[in-house]
C-alpha cells in the first residue's frame, strides 16, 4: 500500500546564505495492507519528516514514494489532496482547526469532504467521541480549548472517521491515560482487522510491541555527511 | 446530470489561466501568471502589497483586461466573449466577495433586497419567491430572520461580509473570487466567517480564488497557495507543503516573518 | 394671433434654428429608438432650472405658427407655470393657446396625462426633472448607461421589493418606472401612476424633456408599454378611492383640497380642463358648484 523507494531530501535555507541540509537519503520501505510498521531512531532522525514526506507536507528531493497508486513525489497537488480526502489519513501530534468549530463537526468534517450525508457523518463522529471518552457536554464546544489529552483524543477521532486504506500515526498514544491508550491501540488493531496500512511514530513501547508487525529504523536513512 | 457525467466535469478545470500579463506603463502588474482550478478547489494567492496579487484578481475577474495571455471559464474564452457575456457571467457564473462590504453591497437597500438583487438580475419576478430565498440565505450565513428588512448600514461589519457573501451566493456561483475576505474583521468574527466559507465551498462544491495577505486564512482555507512577489509567482503547491516546506527564498521569509501566537 | 411689435426681436419660438435642428434631431432619434435617453445640448431658457426647460426646449422645437399649445401644471391650466410658460410661447412664436385638450396640436405638461383621451396629431411634451430610473440606486452615470445598454434592469426591481419590504406594497405612487417595447426601462416622469396606463398604445406623440439633466426621449404613437411589477404585487394604477366632488367624475385623478381648519377637505379632479367640461355638461359633483363656491 505504501512503497518507498530511495527518498531523499534536503532543505535549502535562502535566508541563511542558502546553505543546503541534506536530512535524507536512500529512505525506503514498504508497509503492506493489514500490516503496521513503526517507525524507530532518536529524536531529530527523521520519522516525522519522512512521515510528512508520505502525506505531502514536505516535498522529496528525489527517489519514490507511492502510495496507492499514486507517487507522491511526483504528483500534482489535486492529487495529493483526494488522495488525502479518499486514501490517506493523518494523525499528527497537534490538532490544528478553525477556532470556533464545534468537535463534533471538527471529527465529522473528513466524512462530510467526501460527501457523507452529515446526519450520518456526525453520527460515526459521535460514535466515536464517545469511544474515546469525550463527555457529550463538550462536544458543541470548539477543541482548542481542550486540554492536551483531549484534543489528541479529538484528533484521533477526526483521523479514523473515515476507514482510511491507509494512515499516518504521529505518537498517537501520547500524553494519554492508560484506559484511553487502551481504546486508541485497539482502534489501531480493528483498522488493521480491516487492512489498513498503517505507519506510525511510537515512543511508547508497549504500545509498538503490541500494534507494530515490524520496525524500521530510520537512522539508516541519515545521509552521510559530506566530507 | 448523471454521476458518470458530474465525475468527468470534475476532472475538467473550471478554470484555465495562461501566461497572464498586466503592465501598468513601464510598472508591472503581474507577469506571465498560469494555472488552472478545478472544481470544487480553493486556491490562495499570497503575496506582499504590489506582489500583483490584486492585479492578477481582477484581471481574471473581468474588471481589467491583460495585456497578454489567455483566460478560459469552463472552456470559454473569457476574454473573447462580449461584455453583455461576461457581465451575465459576473451575475451567475461568478461572484466577487471584496474585502470591504460597503464595495460589494448596497448600503441603501435592505439586507433582503441586497440578496434577492442577483435573483431580479436574471429575471426572478415573484416577490414572495425571492424574499423567501433571501430569508434562508441570511440563515445559511447566520443572520437573524428579524433583519431581513434592515440595512446593511445597521450591522456589524461581520454580519455586513456574511451579507455580502449570502448576497453573491445566492445565485448558487461555481467561481467565486475572493479579495481578503477577512481583511477588516476582528479575529473572533474572522474565525466564524472562515468555518462558513469552508461549509460553503464543501456543501456547494465551489471553485475559489482567495486574495489575501493573512498566511492563517489560507492554511485553513486553501487547499492549494500560489505565492506572488513582483508580479510573478514564485511558488505554487499543495497550501500546508508550501507553507511547512517552502522552496522559493521569498516564501521562506514570508513564512519565517509570521508571528507565532 | 399675429406678432406684436415687441416680439419681433425674438426668433419664432425663442430658439434659434440652429438650436432646433439639434433637438428635433434629438427628437427623431428618441422616436427611433423609443426609451432611450438621448443626450442634447441643453440651452439656457429665461426661467429657472425644475420649472420645465426641457419640455420648454422641445415644445419650442415642435412649435409650427398654425399649433394651438396647451399648457398644464399637475393638469391645472391656471397656475403659474403653467400660465408662464403658455404666456411665453404666446409671445415668442404668437401661436394660438387653448386649456381644451381637445383643441390643442400640442401639450406641455408638468406630471400628469390629460384625463380626455390624446388623438392623432397631437403631441405631449413632458417636464422632466430626472430621467434615470436607475439613479436612486446606481449613482454612476458610467454605469447605469451601461446597464441601459445591456438590458441590466435587475436593479428597477430591487427598488420594487424594497416598497413591497417596507410598505408591504409598491408604494411608489409616481415616476413609476416602465418598460418600452421590451428594451429600455424608462422613467416616465413624476406623473401618477395612475395615468401610466394611458402611456401606452397612445395614438399622440409623447416626447420628454430634461433640460438640467440634458436628456430626450419619446414614444412614438402606439408604443408597447408596461409598468414594472412583480407576479404577485401585480401593478394597480391607484387614485384616491372618491369621485370628484365638483363634478362626480368617478375615473379621474383627483386632488385633496383642504377647505378648513377643523379636517374639512373635498376631492377634485386634477385635470381642469376636464372638470369644468363635465361641470359644463351638468355634471355635478357631492359638494355642487354653489356649494363649492360656499366652501371658499
Amino acid at each position: 500500500m505504501i512503497r518507498i523507494d530511495n527518498l531523499s531530501k534536503s532543505f535549502t535555507l535562502h535566508n541563511q546564505g542558502g546553505a543546503v541540509i541534506p536530512v535524507m537519503g536512500g529512505a525506503s520501505l514498504t508497509v503492506a495492507p493489514g500490516e503496521c510498521v513503526g517507525l524507530t531512531g532518536q529524536s531529530g532522525a527523521g520519522k516525522s519528516t519522512l512521515m510528512r514526506m508520505v502525506y505531502g507536507n514536505y516535498l522529496a528531493a528525489g527517489g519514490s514514494l507511492i502510495v496507492g497508486d499514486l507517487d507522491v513525489a511526483s504528483a500534482a497537488p489535486r492529487e495529493i489532496i483526494r488522495l488525502r480526502r479518499e486514501t490517506l489519513g493523518y494523525v499528527s501530534q497537534f490538532l490544528r482547526v478553525v477556532p470556533r468549530v464545534p468537535t463534533l463537526d471538527v471529527v465529522a468534517e473528513p466524512l462530510l469532504a467526501l460527501g457523507t450525508a452529515g446526519e450520518e457523518a456526525r453520527d460515526r463522529a459521535a460514535h466515536l467521541l464517545h469511544r474515546l471518552n469525550i463527555p457529550e457536554r463538550l462536544w458543541a464546544l470548539s477543541p482548542t480549548t481542550f486540554s492536551g489529552g483531549e484534543q489528541q483524543r479529538v484528533n484521533i477521532a477526526r483521523g479514523f472517521a473515515h476507514a482510511y486504506p491507509a494512515l499516518l500515526l504521529d505518537e498517537p498514544t501520547a500524553s494519554l491515560d492508560a484506559a484511553n491508550r487502551e481504546i486508541v491501540l485497539s482502534l489501531i488493531e480493528e483498522a488493521k482487522a480491516r487492512g489498513a496500512a498503517i505507519l506510525g511514530i511510537f515512543h511508547d513501547e508497549s504500545a509498538r510491541a503490541r500494534v507494530c508487525d515490524r520496525l524500521v529504523d530510520v537512522t539508516g536513512f541519515t545521509p552521510k555527511v559530506a566530507a | 446530470m448523471t454521476l458518470r457525467e458530474k465525475i468527468v466535469a470534475l476532472d475538467r478545470p473550471i478554470l484555465k489561466v495562461e501566461g497572464l500579463t498586466k503592465r501598468y506603463g513601464p510598472r508591472i502588474g503581474c507577469v506571465d501568471v498560469s494555472f488552472e482550478l478545478y472544481p470544487g478547489e480553493v486556491l490562495g494567492i499570497v503575496g506582499e502589497s504590489g506582489s500583483g496579487k490584486s492585479t492578477l484578481l481582477s484581471c481574471l475577474a473581468g474588471h481589467q483586461r491583460p495585456d497578454l495571455g489567455r483566460i478560459a471559464f469552463d472552456g470559454r474564452d473569457v476574454l473573447a466573449m462580449s461584455e453583455t457575456e461576461r457581465r451575465l457571467l459576473s451575475r451567475t457564473d461568478w461572484a466577487y466577495v471584496h474585502q470591504n462590504p460597503r464595495d460589494g453591497l448596497r448600503m441603501g437597500v435592505s439586507a433582503g433586497g441586497n440578496v434577492g438583487e442577483r435573483l431580479m438580475a436574471v429575471g426572478a419576478r415573484h416577490y414572495g419567491q425571492i424574499r423567501g430565498k433571501a430569508a434562508d440565505w441570511l440563515g445559511r450565513v447566520e443572520i437573524a430572520a428579524d433583519r431581513i428588512d434592515d440595512r446593511p448600514s445597521a450591522f456589524s461589519g461581520g454580519m455586513q461580509q456574511r451579507l455580502q457573501i449570502a448576497r453573491n451566493l445566492v445565485t448558487a456561483p461555481r467561481l467565486v473570487f475572493m479579495d481578503e475576505p477577512t481583511g477588516g474583521l476582528d479575529v473572533s468574527v474572522q474565525a466564524r466567517l472562515l468555518d462558513l466559507l469552508r461549509g460553503l465551498v464543501r456543501d456547494l462544491g465551489l471553485s475559489v480564488i482567495i486574495v489575501t495577505h493573512d498566511l492563517a486564512v489560507v492554511r485553513l482555507l486553501a487547499h492549494r497557495l500560489m505565492v506572488m512577489k513582483s508580479g510573478r509567482v514564485v511558488e505554487q503547491g499543495l497550501t500546508d507543503q508550501v507553507l511547512d516546506d517552502p522552496q522559493h527564498a521569498y516564501t521562506q521569509l514570508l513564512v519565517s516573518s509570521v508571528l507565532q501566537v | 394671433m399675429t406678432i406684436s411689435r415687441e416680439t419681433q426681436a425674438y426668433n419664432f419660438a425663442y430658439l434659434d434654428e440652429q438650436t432646433k435642428r439639434m433637438i428635433r434631431r434629438a427628437i427623431l432619434k428618441g422616436l427611433a429608438v423609443p426609451g432611450y435617453q438621448v443626450p442634447f445640448a441643453s440651452r439656457e431658457m429665461p426661467m429657472p432650472y425644475g420649472w420645465g426647460t426641457g419640455g420648454v426646449q422641445v415644445t419650442a422645437a415642435c412649435l409650427m405658427p398654425e399649433d394651438r399649445l396647451k399648457v398644464i401644471d399637475q393638469g391645472a391650466d391656471d397656475t403659474t407655470n403653467a400660465v408662464s410658460i403658455r404666456k411665453f410661447f404666446a409671445r415668442t412664436a404668437g401661436v394660438a393657446t387653448t386649456e381644451r385638450t381637445g383643441e390643442a396640436t400640442v401639450i406641455q405638461t408638468r406630471h400628469r396625462i390629460p384625463e380626455t383621451p390624446l388623438t392623432k396629431g397631437q403631441i405631449l411634451v413632458y417636464q422632466v426633472p430626472i430621467p434615470e430610473p436607475l439613479r436612486f440606486l446606481e449613482p454612476r452615470e458610467t454605469e447605469t448607461r451601461k446597464m441601459h445598454e445591456l438590458e441590466e434592469y435587475g436593479l428597477m426591481h430591487v427598488k420594487l421589493y424594497e416598497d413591497i419590504a417596507r410598505h408591504g406594497q409598491i408604494a411608489t405612487s409616481y415616476a413609476y418606472p416602465v418598460k418600452v417595447e421590451g428594451r429600455y426601462v424608462m422613467d416616465p416622469s413624476p406623473i401618477p401612476k395612475f395615468d401610466n396606463p394611458k402611456l401606452g398604445q397612445s395614438p399622440a406623440i409623447q416626447l420628454f424633456g430634461a433640460g438640467r439633466e440634458q436628456r430626450i426621449f419619446a414614444l412614438p404613437p402606439f408604443t408597447d408599454v408596461v409598468s414594472l411589477d412583480f407576479d404577485d404585487y401585480p401593478f394597480a394604477a391607484t387614485k384616491a378611492p372618491h369621485d370628484c366632488d365638483l363634478c362626480g367624475a368617478r375615473q379621474s385623478y383627483l386632488d385633496e383640497v383642504i377647505t378648513d381648519d377643523r379636517g374639512g377637505r373635498m376631492f377634485v379632479c386634477s385635470d381642469t380642463d376636464f372638470c369644468a367640461g363635465r361641470q359644463a355638461e351638468g355634471k355635478v359633483g357631492r359638494l355642487g358648484v354653489g356649494q363649492a363656491e360656499g366652501a371658499k
